[in-house]
């Protein structure tokens, strides 16, 4: 591997005897393990404060975040947060809560959740809420529990398929099958929308439901989208929205009002919450009326209206044909105030300019490298685009080159080889909080790039050249895992 | 790109010969790139149809499923890709064979792709 720096491991750091914190002594008469519990074979490091604090400092300046730059990751929405939301959720009145107060000493966090519920209901067009799911493809599994139980319920048993396109993210299939439901996937047309004629061939009485993304991840507006509920619909097949690219849609088009009938949706993506490492996510799911009564347990209503004297008193409550919960207690509560606070901060106005200018954004970059790289689905496209990262005069150039050569400029990579219909996929999400100077550096640099995949392509096989490591080997890392602190020498 | 004549092939990228021998295409490891991982889930004895998932390939830009090209029982599972996987790589023709089938049905291979027909399949995704 080549490096520049050698961060020596936690392991290498140790010293026999050396530690970190002092117990105080026991108050209380010692009490052994047993010893068939007791193991010696955990080589634990024995290092002090200052050896681990630094040994982490130090890791995280090899790291790229977006408060260092920019961070086109596409179909994560690495948006700026805003600091204010982290101040917010450190409130010791949210969290120093415990989950099991009684609800007349929990009533603002209450009204939080009860606010943001209502919140997204608004932002989506929806009639029901759950803020339990952890992330998002809990969100997705949740919501294709509660297609399931739809179908149970009015005793349509035979509805066992569910359809995927195929430039879904990949926990649609994931989430479905874990769920029992047989999965087919839907090509899509040479304008990246589902292949209409495709769909229709599937859609009869054992359909339970699409899953469908919208924008997809080609950062496309399905173009018969009302057509394609319409025919899943007719078949008696419900729709699941995808919420993952709602950053686009946000004030513009509520999924609801389209016709889906259930959808999760990322706070930490649309909501500006950290996430990729500095989460945790949170997946909400927000579905049409015939859906609520299958909500996870509990959502937060209103249980006593406001009177003259007194606000509005705050509880849970059980959904009456509730999956059941899906998640201890009541979900990642330090994200929602964390959303809550942003969708305030912006209000409606700003929240469509989010959605405005992530599109505006994304058509920016798109056209000023639309000379250099393919763009398989080039038309107006949403909140991300995806090029191709391949010339025929230059064979051996990969996407995977384009990406290690842009952290020599200090760019985080975008996504690549996703999805998976476009070769050598770049995916390419600006998102709406950067500037126009820093997209043309970005475009600046990738039109280098272009060039110098033409004229100079070893110095994309060897990049990248200026960051604290060079190209990782990351077939042996993958091939040959070791998991464990191990003395012996690598094979 | 490699493409045998004596073979036949799908449109998932899989090889199989008259004898039953079954693998993926030099066209397949080639958009897969560095194979890490082979998991095969059929294993000998196992009767299997045509268009079943046999096994995952892993590589380090994507995880592909592989189907049967045709039915039949599996006579034998290539144990070295559990070490090797980059034999795949190396040579998909040859060592990185997946399975071995005693075939069902051997009229099932003339709904496959000849080489010629493989070769113009490879082509257009390439356009």
């Amino acid at each position: 591997m080549p490096e520049k720096i050698r961060e020596p491991l936690l392991r290498e750091l140790s010293s026999p005897g050396r530690q970190g914190v002092r117990f105080p002594d026991l108050d209380v008469p010692q009490s052994p393990l047993p010893g068939d519990l007791l193991r010696g074979d955990l080589p634990l490091p024995e290092v002090s404060e200052i050896d681990v604090v630094r040994h982490y400092t130090r890791l995280s300046h090899f790291n790229h975040a977006v408060d260092i730059n920019f961070y086109p990751l596409g179909s994560c929405t690495m948006k700026y947060n805003p600091k204010i939301n982290e101040a917010l959720a450190r409130l010791p009145g949210f969290s120093a809560l415990h989950p099991l107060q009684p609800e007349i000493t929990v009533q603002g966090a209450l009204r939080l959740m009860y606010e943001l519920q209502e919140a997204l209901k608004e932002i989506t067009g929806f009639a029901g809420c759950s803020l339990q799911p952890a992330a998002g493809a809990h969100g997705e599994l949740t919501g294709v529990h509660i297609m399931r139980a739809y179908h149970a319920d009015r005793g349509d048993t035979r509805r066992n398929k569910i359809l995927v396109p195929d430039s879904a993210h990949g926990t649609n299939p994931a989430s479905s099958a874990m769920s029992g439901f047989r999965v087919v996937e839907i090509p899509s047309d040479e304008r990246g929308n589902i292949d209409l004629t495709a769909l229709k061939a599937e859609c009869d009485d054992t359909l339970a439901g699409l899953m469908l993304t919208n924008p997809n991840t080609l950062g496309l507006f399905e173009e018969h989208l009302l057509e394609v509920i319409d025919t899943v619909h007719a078949a008696g097949g419900l729709v699941y929205g995808d919420g993952a690219n709602l950053n686009a849609l946000l004030g513009i088009a509520k999924p609801g009002d389209l016709g889906f009938d259930v959808m999760h949706l990322n706070l930490h993506k649309t909501f500006a919450t950290p996430h990729g490492g500095g989460g945790p996510g949170s997946g909400p799911v927000v579905c049409a009326p015939h859906l609520t009564d299958f909500l996870p347990a509990p959502i937060v209503v209103i249980k006593e209206e406001a009177t003259d004297d007194l606000p509005p008193f705050y509880g849970f409550h059980t959904p009456a044909k509730t999956i059941g919960r899906v998640k201890a207690f009541h979900g990642h509560f330090s994200v929602m105030v964390k959303a809550l606070a942003y969708i305030l901060m912006l209000g409606g106005p700003g929240l469509r300019q989010v959605a405005e200018d992530a599109v505006l954004n994304a058509n920016y970059l798109r056209v000023r490298l639309q000379d250099a790289y393919r763009i398989p689905y080039n038309r107006i496209c949403m909140h991300e685009f995806v090029a191709e990262g391949r010339w025929k005069d230059a064979p051996d150039v990969h996407a995977l080159d384009i990406a290690k050569r842009l952290m020599d400029f200090g760019f985080h990579p975008p996504t690549n080889y996703f999805p998976l219909i476009v070769h050598e996929a770049l995916m390419i999400e600006p998102t709406e909080t950067e500037s126009k100077e820093t997209l043309d550096a970005f475009a600046a640099a990738m039109l280098q790039i272009a060039e110098e995949a033409h004229t100079n392509p070893e110095v994309l096989h060897s990049a990248p050249h200026e960051t604290p490591f060079g190209r990782l080997d990351e077939v042996k890392a993958a091939r040959d895992l070791v998991l464990q602190w191990d003395d012996r020498p690598p094979k | 790109m490699n493409i045998p004549a004596e073979l036949k092939y799908t449109k998932n990228d899989e090889w199989i010969r008259d004898d039953g021998t079954v693998g993926v295409t030099d066209y397949a490891q080639d958009q897969l790139s560095d194979v890490v991982f082979v998991e095969i889930t059929v294993s000998e004895g196992d009767e299997i149809a045509q268009g079943d998932i046999i096994g995952t390939i892993e590589s380090v830009k994507a995880a592909a499923d592989v189907f049967a090209p045709a039915s039949g029982k599996v006579v034998s599972v290539n144990e070295a890709l559990d070490d090797r996987p980059e034999l795949i790589n190396e040579d998909p023709y040859g060592e990185g064979w997946l399975i071995r089938l005693e075939l069902a049905n051997p009229e099932e291979l003339a709904s496959l792709m000849d080489a010629a027909a493989y070769e113009a399949y490879c082509a257009s995704r390439e356009a």
